[in-house]
């Protein structure tokens, strides 16, 4: 899952409803699994999928107008539950950043632990670029990283989005936070004795 | 002029790093099936050991099946995943709490139980209800597989502090209503992102008058406001409910755990990022009527006007209504119900079964309604015998299943079909959390024995 991030130019997959909770990302009879592999085939099952498995043509995913690897979705993305399959299921179906006006806590985390970058944006730039997108299908956004930008290359328009720089120094070089823990176990065991 | 809080956190400060989170000691990691193998891979691939063996504790909840406990899981992928927490547990040298012992449970109905949380303390698990533990005064919150792995290897995590919230409940709680109706309540008022990036503390009359049982449903549904977590300021209830547990400190070492205990306060002058204050009159039996928890209206009143919901919101809100069933404006007493669900980590304790069972005592279940009602551990199941309850249920036509998390997310065999309507005292109605299309309208243990009883929605006051 380790990957350095830098600029991202691509087109994206609008999914314009709010409170887009962790079981509609991906249902708990999915959490089954042992491994992260595979989470990615069921991104969105319920709304990707019919009862009988097959595709629901008016999903946005099964849409072949659109396509690319960033992710707009309405406000507060990612409510309800820790699961991290979320997460794994999003990077697996190959998204690099979810773009929205607001993020659950949980969920904001474990996407940027799994390399996926969340880009919170206010809300009248994330209406103008459902609505870019709604005109043309092919629509792109530029995510600027090192400078912490986003801009809709349809209209020019653009923002600053926050990050800290410890997380962004991480994504930026593929490191983790269990790495740098690690490297930082003296100080917990200074930490107990301190305490005891 | 510390919150309880700002207390807790800074005690278990490691380090700040520079324009980043803080690395925060864990005094307790729980884990379960789901959340945890992808970590314990995480440890083989980085060669690590688990760092502080002796304050973890494991154990299986999500999958466990409700009835043959004895016999082993029939879903092959369910029984694998339960099985590799097992062998996660031998290999690392964890303290496993296993299917079908009479330690075993929902973490957060074992957790507490047990006395392994305690006021103060930072405690954490790959599960956003976590939270609940937070009624015993301790900063308890949820967390991602990845952090999970965090705290294995270095009984540390990295967070971002969060903002402070109080919320004050004043006057007292009238007869029919519950701990579940306030936070159903506050949902409704907050909205399920209302509180995000906040640790909540609970407080006020209300707060202060619940038994633990109740306080631990307030802080178990913490999460469905987008809080981290929330937790009330420990007090002779919280005491007296610990003293005596299995893990609690016994003798001296109790003695010094209560004169820090008793320091746990938010001092009079601590500044709260943001407070709220709600009046106890306003709190009526609550229900909710859309797909997330802070869809939710007194259960005398109607489901909002599509003209009283914001524009940005509509089209969520009829999409909402849709799956459903139901219409803008339309009050929902007298509803049909199929299944009514009693259990979870939200309400699977014993006074939820005390409750449930004081409204069917001597009456009896509607024939149409499937009724599950699931111990949240075999703890809970014991009482319910010691009490007699379950004699008081079997004659009012009820059945009592074996302890799990069962319906509340359906990974196990319970799951409600699609298109049928559940009352339930879980925590998420989210589309097709109980089974594929399945309704779930989310009450108090009350509400729910009222609707067993009518086969409807109804209002426990007018039974």
């Amino acid at each position: 899952m380790k990957q350095k991030f830098d600029i991202i130019v691509s087109t994206c997959v609008p999914l314009p409803f709010e409170n887009i909770d962790t079981d509609q990302i991906i249902p708990a009879r999915f959490l089954k699994a042992t491994d992260k592999k595979g989470m990615g085939d069921n991104l969105f099952r319920d709304w990707r999928y019919d009862a009988d498995g097959k595709p629901n043509k008016s999903f946005v995913m099964n849409d072949p107008s659109y396509s690319g690897v960033i992710l707009v979705a309405g406000k507060n993305f990612g409510s309800g539950s820790s699961r991290e399959h979320a997460a794994w299921a999003i990077a697996g179906a190959g998204f690099r950043v979810v773009v929205s006006s607001f993020f659950a806590d949980i969920h904001k985390n474990n996407e940027l632990n799994n390399f996926v970058l969340p880009v919170v944006v206010t809300e009248p730039f994330l209406q103008k670029l459902f609505e870019s997108i709604e005109n043309d299908h092919q629509t792109q956004v530029k995510v600027d990283l090192p400078n912490q930008t986003i801009t809709n290359l349809a209209t020019g328009e653009s923002e600053h989005f926050e990050i800290n720089s410890y997380k962004k120094h991480c994504l930026m070089n593929g490191l983790d936070d269990v790495d740098f823990l690690v490297e930082n176990k003296e100080k917990v065991v200074a930490w107990e004795k301190r305490r005891s | 002029m510390n919150t309880l809080f700002d207390k807790i956190w800074d005690e278990h400060v490691v380090q700040v790093v520079e324009d980043g989170p803080t690395q925060l000691y864990i005094d307790r990691l729980y884990c379960h099936e789901v959340t945890s193998p992808q970590a314990f891979n995480g440890l083989r691939e980085r060669n690590l050991p688990v760092f502080r063996p002796n304050q973890v504790f494991c154990m299986p909840d999500h999958n466990i099946p409700t009835h043959d406990q004895d016999k082993p899981i029939e879903d092959s992928v369910g029984r694998k995943q339960v099985e590799t927490l097992s062998a996660n547990c031998r290999q690392f040298g964890l303290t496993e709490f296993k299917m079908n012992s009479k330690d075993n449970g929902i973490i957060h109905v074992v957790g507490p139980e047990k006395g392994l949380s305690l006021p103060g303390m930072t405690i954490v698990c790959g599960d956003s209800h976590t939270s609940t533990h937070g009624a015993v005064g301790a900063i308890a919150f949820g967390i991602g597989t990845s952090e999970v792995e965090m705290v294995l290897a270095s009984q540390c995590i990295l967070q971002s502090k969060p903002k402070s919230m109080r919320i004050n409940i004043d006057g007292e709680l009238a007869a029919g209503m519950t701990a579940k109706d306030v936070a159903l309540y506050l949902m409704s008022q907050l909205t399920t992102s209302g509180a995000t990036g906040y640790f909540i503390e609970y407080a006020g009359e209300v707060v202060r008058h619940l038994s633990m049982e109740g306080r631990l449903t307030l802080c178990n549904l913490s999460i469905e406001m987008g809080a981290r977590g929330g937790f009330v300021a420990p007090d002779e209830t919280t005491f007296e409910y610990l003293k005596g547990r299995e893990y609690a400190p016994v003798g001296e070492a109790w003695d010094k755990a209560m004169a820090y205990w008793k320091t746990l306060w938010s001092d009079d002058d601590a500044v709260f990022d943001k407070e709220l204050h709600f009046k106890s009159e306003d709190i009526e039996p609550r229900i909710t009527y859309g797909t997330n928890p802070g869809m939710g209206i007194g259960i005398t009143e109607s489901i909002p006007a599509v003209d009283e919901v914001a524009e940005t919101g509509r089209d969520s809100f009829l999409k909402s209504l849709q799956y459903m069933g139901f219409e803008p404006g339309q009050c929902l007493l007298g509803h049909p119900v199929d299944y009514v669900f009693l259990g979870a980590c939200t309400n699977g304790r014993i006074e939820d079964f005390r409750a449930f069972a004081s409204v069917v005592s001597g009456k009896k279940k509607a024939a149409g309604v499937t009724a599950w009602l699931v111990p949240g551990s075999w703890k809970v199941q014991e009482q319910i015998h010691e009490e007699g309850l379950d004699k008081v249920l079997a004659d009012a036509g009820f059945e009592i299943r074996q302890p799990g998390c069962s319906a509340c997310l359906a990974m196990n065999d319970d799951k409600i079909p699609a298109g049928k309507y559940a009352v339930s005292t879980s925590n998420r109605n989210f589309e097709g959390r109980q089974g594929p299309g399945a309704r779930t309208i989310l009450a108090s243990p009350l509400v729910a024995a009222a609707c067993a009883l009518t086969g409807r929605i109804t209002d426990p006051r007018t039974l």
